[in-house]
């Protein structure tokens, strides 16, 4: 028999707001424990939330981003259940009136385009943080109690890891885009659960569906469901039944193993939270938070392949972050070669990044020092191979493109009488690749100017070696 | 004539006049705590050093003419009301050794005034009870008859007001705890409008019925605090901005033409004979007055109580979860495991009233139960609230008993808790529907103190007080306790 997956994802996104969700304490990462807390946020006895009005902007803003309906009415409820690091003993989360409802994200596949509904986007608090390195027991730390979340669950639309993944990938993409989150998974602004089931192919019911946990990169995800599915599918093939239970990743050996069943599950006794009145988005507010929303990825996609000639490939790949694309165009407006510019993002520049696992507001360089190295380029002040070699320093360093040609000696050597020196030397080295040039063969050409490169380390000016060369050469 | 023994607009003619300093009322009423509260037990904490601090800093005032209506003015605060620096026990083992480090909306604008707060008074633990019998630490005792209750929960605050140990007090209300206790004890008491006085820094028992309020020696002196604990917050977000009234302004003798609704469903069974016969001479008092006596019905009124007991236990569940042991407050000594931890300290920290009711609002939000009793009970609250609308179309204000009888026994109906919640029977309603009432004394019955109750609309508290205020000039309550020596 074959079997097909179900896959459905939830996630949490911290929100960018400065303060708190019910509080005006900072949403700062980091931090000494408990130092960004009040009574508020802490729920000590007698304290009472206030709803952050921001809070409910960026929610919005992610709905409309994601084709969702903007309810007009909502309310807050209390999801009630005991952690040590919810300081109230319950979550004010939104239960059966979400914000945001029936939205979609289109991804690709194979080519092929394919819509993954979105169900509802709620706006929920974050909880605080144990800490068990402690020998004496645990601690925790409420500085993240009451930052503002976004759950956003999709529907079970997706039917294979690769899908999860691109469906996560375009996600982030559009929440980073209407810049309502960072989501920086190592800091556990995105989060992501999953659920996932298998059937035989053809058939419509669902099976019995495992929760996925502690999935803490995009590739994670991609992994656990492989396993995940593969798994269930062993079982039902051997005769067995899938448990309804959750079930955690566990990266270092690469399988998913058991965390709680099925009888094990809260009873959170969602009611209402009497605090805080409801939630009202008038029409006005949600075009005017409608007409604030950035140009999205598909948009800016189409809009630099028309507007700079980029090919579609160039323009998917720089499009896909806001960031990359910003910095895209910030270039650009003052150098007047978009496909240049397009091929530094996409080759040197993206190399460094990923190789340090910085994103590129993480990165020393501004646009301005890009094109400042582009026109050293132009200029013929630096040679491109040299170009590179001051784009790592100054990828390293923050230092101004001309300040490390300065320092490191590069400027290219554009003497005639210097050069022709070199040149007379390196023939003189190489008598055996002379007499091939003078025999016909034009690559012992490439080996000569090599030679030169290779005694200058790489300064000399390339027209002007090549020049040379063939007038010495047919001396 | 002691100075503890005055009203706060007498006390505020002699600090306006300079004729007695806030040092000497201070001092006069920490002496009277002294000879009182052996008998009564009305406090938990007596802030003597704050107190004496307060009232030099509010003669400083006086001195310099920044006074206010309150300024100088001792006050008692329930002890479910935060108070910074000062424990703040909810009477609750659970709290027993807990500090707030932050002032309640209402402390700090009592405070900006010059108040002087002279302790924290006993109460049912967190709240619940209706007779103070549920408090951790003690009973308080009505100073009418020692031997009985001084009614709940906020027991401590209308004995000490009715004992003289404080110009006036602030309680909690959210069945009936503070109209039911200043009943009892023969003083004004008043349950504002849901919203109007800010919940911030209130110990929350169930949050959608709980609202701050007053006991006072009479009807002008819960204007005079009315004028000054009203108010948007933005602290609050169940608090409502509206314009604020002067109370005081309402404070007149005529109510001819006023429309004066009585409800046969507040004379209904076990309402005590005594009770009832004050009460209807009262009415024909307010008749005699010049007002219009309209029968109205409000015939979901007879599930209120229970409607009430299923949201209160419910909300109460939920907001005393947070006491677990983690944070602050009690916490177990020996414990296997997280969750062991959480059982035996709450197992250690709550009383039987309070797991009760803990328990009975965790059944009712449960899966499964919650349509038929939590979502039942809130399609009651909202034929409640239309009964009441109905019900003034027809009538200005609502009048009846705050409590079905006279201060009952010390341990009478402590084990039977259905018969406590009966004493609520009357004041639930009004905090299901949001609505203002009081309670004003109206008489005695067998020589211990009945209240009357005034219902009115929402931010009708204006009203209220024009009835009240009519009703006290026309029928003085002069009556003292005698049990500790009344001193009036």
């Amino acid at each position: 028999m074959k079997y097909e997956a179900v896959i459905g994802l939830e996630v949490h996104a911290e929100l960018l707001t400065e303060s708190k969700i019910f509080c005006s304490c900072t949403t700062k990462f980091g931090g000494e424990p408990n130092t960004h807390v009040c009574p508020v946020c802490l729920g000590l006895p007698g304290t009472l939330p206030i709803l952050n009005k921001k809070v409910v902007e960026y929610a919005v803003r992610a709905g409309l981003a994601l084709n969702c309906t903007i309810a007009n009415f909502s309310k807050m409820d209390r999801k009630n259940y005991f952690y040590p690091d919810l300081p109230k003993a319950y979550q004010i989360s939104q239960y059966d009136l979400p914000l945001c409802s029936n939205g979609y994200v289109e991804i690709e596949i194979d080519g092929q385009t394919k819509k993954i509904g979105i169900k509802r986007i709620h706006i929920e608090e974050d909880a605080g943080k144990l800490l068990h390195e402690n020998t004496d027991g645990s601690l925790v730390d409420y500085n993240r109690a009451g930052v503002p979340l976004i759950e956003i669950v999709s529907e079970p639309d997706m039917s294979t890891p690769e899908e999860a993944y691109q469906y996560l990938t375009k996600l982030k993409s559009i929440l980073e885009y209407t810049e309502v989150s960072d989501c920086k998974m190592q800091e556990g602004s995105l989060r992501v659960d999953t659920n996932v089931s298998v059937r035989p192919v053809g058939s419509t019911e669902l099976g019995t569906k495992i929760e996925l946990k502690n999935l803490n990169s995009f590739k994670a995800v991609q992994k656990a469901l492989e396993y995940e599915i593969k798994r269930q599918i062993k079982v039902l093939e051997e005769g067995g039944t899938i448990v309804q239970e959750t079930r955690r990743w566990n990266e270092s050996k690469g399988i998913t193993e058991p965390m709680r069943t099925k009888e094990e599950a809260h009873d959170y006794r969602y009611f209402p939270e009497p605090d805080l009145v409801p939630i009202i988005v008038t029409d006005e507010w949600k075009e005017e938070i409608r007409k604030s929303l950035p140009e999205m990825p598909h948009h800016k996609r189409e809009r630099f392949i028309a507007e700079y000639g980029l090919p579609e490939y160039d323009a998917k790949i720089i499009t896909s972050s806001k960031k990359m694309a910003d910095f895209f165009e910030k270039c650009v407006l003052e150098y007047d070669s978009p496909k240049t510019v397009s091929n530094w993002l996409m080759g040197e520049f993206s190399r460094l990044m990923n190789e340090t696992g910085k994103e590129i507001d993480e990165v020393p360089v501004t646009p301005q020092m890009l094109v400042k190295l582009l026109k050293l380029i132009d200029n013929g002040v630096i040679s491109g191979s040299i170009a590179k070699t001051v784009f790592e320093e100054m990828f390293g360093t923050g230092k101004e493109p001309e300040v490390i040609v300065e320092e490191k000696g590069l400027k290219q050597i554009a003497n005639e009488n210097e050069l022709r020196e070199i040149i007379k030397k390196v023939i003189a080295e190489n008598p055996k690749s002379v007499e091939d040039y003078k025999n016909g063969k034009e690559k012992a050409m490439g080996f000569l100017v090599g030679q030169v490169m290779k005694a200058t380390k790489g300064k000399a000016n390339p027209q002007l070696t090549n020049q040379i060369l063939k007038e010495e050469l047919s001396k | 004539m002691e100075l503890y023994s005055l009203t706060i607009h007498e006390l505020r003619e002699l600090l306006k006049k300079r004729e007695v300093s806030a040092l000497e009322v201070t001092k006069s009423y920490l002496e009277r705590i002294k000879e009182v509260e052996p008998k009564i037990d009305a406090l938990i904490t007596i802030t003597e050093d704050f107190a004496l601090q307060k009232a030099k800093e509010a003669d400083e005032k006086i001195k310099k003419g920044e006074d206010t209506a309150l300024t100088g003015i001792p006050v008692i605060i329930k002890d479910n009301i935060s108070t910074e620096g000062i424990k703040t026990t909810c009477s609750s083992k659970m709290l027993e050794n807990y500090i707030p480090p932050y002032n309640a909306t209402i402390v700090e604008k009592l405070l900006e005034e010059g108040v002087i707060i002279l302790g924290k008074s006993n109460l049912d633990e967190f709240a619940m009870g209706s007779s103070t019998e549920n408090s951790a630490f003690k009973t308080t005792k009505n100073p009418w008859d020692l031997s009985r209750v001084p009614g709940g929960s906020s027991g401590g605050s209308a004995a000490a007001i009715a004992a003289d140990e404080a110009a006036f007090a602030l309680g909690s209300d959210t069945g009936g705890s503070i109209r039911q206790p200043a009943s009892l004890c023969g003083v004004v008491g008043m349950k504002p409008t849901y919203g109007l006085v800010s919940r911030y820094g209130l110990v929350a028992f169930a949050s959608s019925l709980d609202q701050i309020g007053p006991f006072t020696k009479d009807v002008t002196d819960c204007a005079i605090v009315l004028n000054t604990i009203i108010g948007h917050d933005p602290k609050d977000s169940t608090s409502l901005k509206i314009d604020k009234p002067d109370y005081t302004s309402y404070l007149k003798e005529d109510i001819k033409g006023l429309r004066i609704g009585v409800a046969k469903e507040f004379f209904g069974e076990g309402i005590e004979e005594g009770v009832k016969e004050t009460v209807q001479e009262s009415i024909k008092v307010l008749q005699d007055l010049g007002a219009e006596i309209i029968d109205i019905s409000i015939p979901y009124v007879e599930y209120a109580l229970p409607a009430y007991y299923i949201i209160a236990s419910a909300e109460a569940s939920s907001n005393l979860a947070r006491y677990d042991g983690i944070r602050y407050g009690h916490i177990a000594e020996k414990y296997e495991d997280l969750i062991d931890m959480y059982m035996v300290t709450r197992s250690e920290g709550f009383g039987k009233e309070v797991k009760r009711r803990i328990m009975l609002g965790t059944y009712a939000l449960s899966s499964g139960y919650y349509d038929a009793y939590y979502k039942k009970a809130l399609k009651v609250r909202t034929l409640i609230k239309n009964d009441f609308e109905k019900a003034f179309e027809k009538c200005d204000v609502i009048i009846g008993p705050t409590s079905p009888t006279v201060a009952f026994k010390i341990g009478e109906r402590a084990n039977d808790p259905l018969a406590m919640y009966l004493a609520d029977i009357y004041t639930v309603s009004v905090n299901i529907a949001g609505l203002p009432g009081i309670s004003i004394p109206c008489g005695l019955s067998d020589g211990l103190p009945v209240g009357l109750q005034i219902i009115g609309r929402h931010f009708d508290e204006g009203k209220i007080l024009n009835v009240a205020y009519a009703f006290e000039q026309a029928n003085k309550f002069n009556a003292k306790p005698q049990a500790i020596g009344g001193a009036r």
